[in-house]
């Protein structure tokens, strides 16, 4: 008997994994590029964003989260697909007040970079343009809720990494926000330190250091340099 | 400690001792909190933080995420009018105007003298007898003026709702056709007795032979459910009866439970017997709290005969007992993994699939999540056999169904029919006339028009968890269609990015339409929309969120074009409206006041 190859197509590429993977997880280490956002190779899958969103044998889900299986069959970089990713991308931008001009993170966000690889050319819905005040309470860090895209990579890293559960999400729907862990609701009451890893994971311009104003100029950031899916690639070469 | 924290303490000991200070019961506490104090304070929220010893964010994001929970007061008295389209036909909206004006209120607001807030909330499955509000959680039903002018008056003597003349809160089962499970008498222990003598292997070849399939809507075999459960590995298992019957213009769950709840305990105790699950859970709506002190009688009652605790029936190891849980008002929670972090007193997020909870379920151990409907059926399997149930309904759907008949027709109420009936015999049936349109499976399911009203209700044709909506020839559809929008922009968790944004953009386009500034442009995008959240959102609440509405704009598109501009496109910011404040302030009303003639 012939053992079955551990390996997948995607887009008609084949891509080896190691049981246990997820798509995604199979596609990036092999230097393929599937659009993600709230994804982090170091946290468990979150699987909200919906960038990701393959088809797989005919069914649609979550790359992040449906484990690598032989002999699948993914549809990844389809008109059809990428058309509607641009579509989520532009459902995201309008939930929130992204002015990537003013934004310390631009060129470094990854939000912004998957929406120059995706083409995304306008926000196309009315702005929903919510109130989100900001907390600067913290000595070191600030928060900018206004960007936040509910990602909970901070929720879930300063709970299984730095062991202090200073973030969580509450409210429904439209109302979903990012609280904080103190009585105040102050990000300043906390125990939270800059060098947590916390301060450093959120992939948008909702968490960041205090008193760091374009150290590296526009123009030399991570995504000014290579695009997001450039980036994937190299990633993977130096990885291998 | 100030006095005020004090009284806390005093409050919340009992409370916390009763629930044994487990933050699993979060919700339950939650509840009994705030019967005694009105809202949950952020004071009382950092306090049961810390005796349950959980982050403050837990009890918060519980807090915000249920409609019924409150963090700041709503007055002594919190009404809260059913907001579903059959309650709205009925003339909701009239009546909750009437009660706003007697009482001198805003909608949400409490009174100075913190006495009373009036609000909408979704569907509270009373559409057989509505118009229907819920007062501190009790219901009353058949809204009239007169009936509202009563309950103000009540409400401003100041006597609590428990000391309430009880015809107010007097629920009808209307049951308008019964067989099987509706028409048969009850014997307690009947069903459990008999499944005990076929013993578990038997019991579980009985269910597999019967196919019977989840009543909740989507349609699962039970038994296989059962199979997965039982072979799991695990020390530990659990029976779950969905009793979060929020799909608006369903209301059997409720008969059920208010008439027939020996069926559904049985139905869970055997599925416990089955799988070799020792605990069951109940996780019944906030909006059928007024069930639950019949219902743990019931319970006691099934413990006191020995049908329920340790070695039921004298069997050695046969231990079964059911706990009932509130939820809070969410309709997510009809979603067993969102109904499970619900359980585990948290908010009702769905989790990603799989695992399943057949493996991996409450507490991560291998749990069934069974319709409370599903589990009366079970109680027929066991009197009377597999192959006996086999031979009603259609193949692929066997046995009977409930339906939840409301709107336009002469008897509303609840309707048992085989699995196959026509969509016209049903209508036939329960008295209505000039039917323009019937809504299955209520606002996730499908708009059918009289063309297709010869197809039956079946798993392999028109699938139902048993919402059945009937609008007559004055309807709007577009009316309908609204509602469904508001309905999910309401309710989406906000977990994934297409639901959460995808019904707010939905329901806001709408609203543009009904506003008379929607054109073709907005039908377009709505549909658009829908397809974004059936191909990309991440439970069954987004992927169904547009259906409903785009099967209205499709079937009955007249309604929604007479609400459309001749123009190409209009703005949904309107320059004129946004100065109306601007005016209001500055007390002008003059031609230069306004842009251009008005």
């Amino acid at each position: 008997m012939s053992e079955i190859a551990n390996t997948f197509t995607l887009d008609g590429q084949i891509v080896h994994f190691t049981p246990g993977q997820t798509i995604l997880e199979a596609a990036l280490e092999a230097g393929l590029y599937i659009p993600h956002l709230c994804f982090n190779p170091e946290l468990k899958p979150h699987g909200s964003c919906k960038l990701c969103t393959v088809i797989v044998n005919g069914r649609s889900g979550s790359a992040c989260t449906i484990k690598a299986m032989p002999g699948q069959e993914v549809q990844s970089s389809t008109p059809e697909l990428d058309g509607r990713r641009r579509l989520q991308l532009q459902m995201i931008f309008v939930e929130g007040n992204h002015f990537c001009p003013g934004c310390e993170k631009s060129g470094n966000c990854k939000l912004q970079a998957v929406a120059y690889d995706l083409e995304m050319l306008n926000p196309h819905f009315p702005h929903f343009f919510p109130e989100r005040p900001i907390d600067a309470s913290h000595p070191d860090v600030m928060i900018d809720f206004n960007r936040c895209i509910l990602c909970e990579q901070c929720v879930q890293t300063s709970r299984d990494v730095d062991g202090k559960n200073i973030f969580a999400l509450a409210g429904r729907g439209m109302k979903s926000h990012l609280i904080i862990n103190s009585p105040s609701g102050k990000l300043g009451d906390t125990d939270f330190a800059l060098t947590d890893k916390a301060a450093h994971v959120c992939p948008v311009g909702a968490i960041l250091e205090k008193r760091v104003g374009y150290a590296k100029p526009i123009g030399e950031r991570i995504y000014d340099e290579k695009t997001i899916r450039e980036q994937v690639a190299a990633d993977a070469e130096g990885g291998l | 400690m100030t006095h005020l924290t004090m009284s806390l303490v005093e409050i919340a000991t009992p409370i916390l001792e009763r629930h044994k200070r487990d933050h699993t019961r979060l919700l339950q506490i939650l509840h009994d909190i705030q019967d005694e104090l009105d809202y949950i304070s952020p004071e009382t929220m950092e306090y049961l933080a810390h005796e349950l010893e959980i982050p403050i964010t837990q009890v918060q994001s519980v807090v915000e995420f249920y409609s019924f929970f409150h963090s700041k007061p709503h007055g002594k008295f919190r009404i809260l009018f059913s907001d579903n389209i059959t309650d709205r036909m009925l003339g909701n909206k009239d009546l909750f105007d009437h009660m706003l004006n007697r009482l001198h209120l805003t909608p949400d607001t409490v009174s100075e003298d913190g006495l009373v807030s009036v609000g909408m909330t979704s569907c509270t499955g009373m559409c057989d007898q509505g118009p229907a509000l819920l007062i501190n959680n009790m219901p009353i039903t058949h809204l009239t003026p007169r009936r509202i002018d009563e309950i103000c008056d009540l409400v401003k003597s100041g006597l609590p709702v428990n000391h309430w003349p009880s015809h107010y809160f007097k629920v009808d089962n209307n049951i308008r056709r019964a067989d099987e499970l509706l028409a048969t008498a009850y014997n307690m222990g009947d069903a459990i007795k008999a499944a005990v003598a076929k013993g578990a292997q038997s019991m579980l070849d009985e269910m597999k032979r019967s196919n019977l399939r989840g009543r909740g809507g989507a349609g699962f075999t039970t038994g296989v459910k059962w199979e997965l459960c039982r072979n799991a590995p695990s020390d530990e298992r659990f029976i779950v009866c969905n009793a979060d019957e929020g799909e608006p213009g369903t209301f059997k769950d409720r008969v059920l439970l208010q008439s027939f709840a020996g069926h559904v305990f049985e139905g869970m105790t055997i599925a416990g017997f089955t799988t070799g699950a020792k605990q069951g859970f109940v996780y019944l709506r906030a909006e059928y709290k007024y069930l639950v002190k019949s219902l743990q009688i019931f319970l006691d009652n099934m413990r006191a005969a020995g049908f329920l605790g340790k070695n039921i029936l004298g069997i050695e190891g046969f231990d079964f007992d059911i706990d009932i849980h509130l939820g809070a008002g969410a309709y997510v929670c009809g979603e067993e993994t969102a109904l499970i972090e619900s359980l585990e007193g948290k908010a009702g997020r769905p989790r990603i699939r799989p695992p399943f909870p057949v493996t991996c379920g409450y507490k991560n151990k291998p749990t069934v999540v069974n319709n409370v409907e599903t589990l009366c059926k079970v109680t027929e399997i066991a009197r009377r056999g597999g192959a006996w149930y086999e031979g009603r309904g259609t193949r692929q759907s066997t046995g009977t169904k409930l339906l939840s008949v409301s709107g336009d027709c002469a008897r509303p109420g609840i309707y048992e029919f085989p699995f196959g009936v026509r969509i016209s015999d049903v209508l036939e049936e329960c008295g209505a006339k000039d039917v323009i349109a019937v809504q299955i499976s209520g606002a996730a399911g499908v708009c059918l028009a009289p063309h297709e009203f010869h197809h039956r209700i079946a798993f392999e044709d028109v699938p139902t968890a048993g919402s059945f909506m009937i609008f007559g020839k004055d309807r709007d559809m577009f009316d309908v269609a609204l509602n469904f929008a508001e309905f999910f922009a309401h309710e989406s968790c906000g977990f994934c990015s297409p639901c959460r944004i995808g019904t707010s953009l939905v329901k806001d386009m709408m609203e543009k339409i009904a506003a008379g500034r929607g054109t073709k442009y907005e039908i377009n995008e709505i549909q658009r929309l829908r397809d974004q959240m059936k191909n990309f959102a991440h439970c069954g609440l987004g992927q169904t969120a547009g259906n409903a509405i785009c099967d209205c704009i499709t079937k009955f598109r007249p309604a929604f074009d007479k609400h459309l501009s001749s123009r190409d496109f209009l703005p949904a910011f309107d320059l004129e409206l946004s100065l109306a404040r601007s005016r209001e302030v500055t007390h002008r009303d003059d031609a230069d006041a306004h842009l251009g003639a008005k």
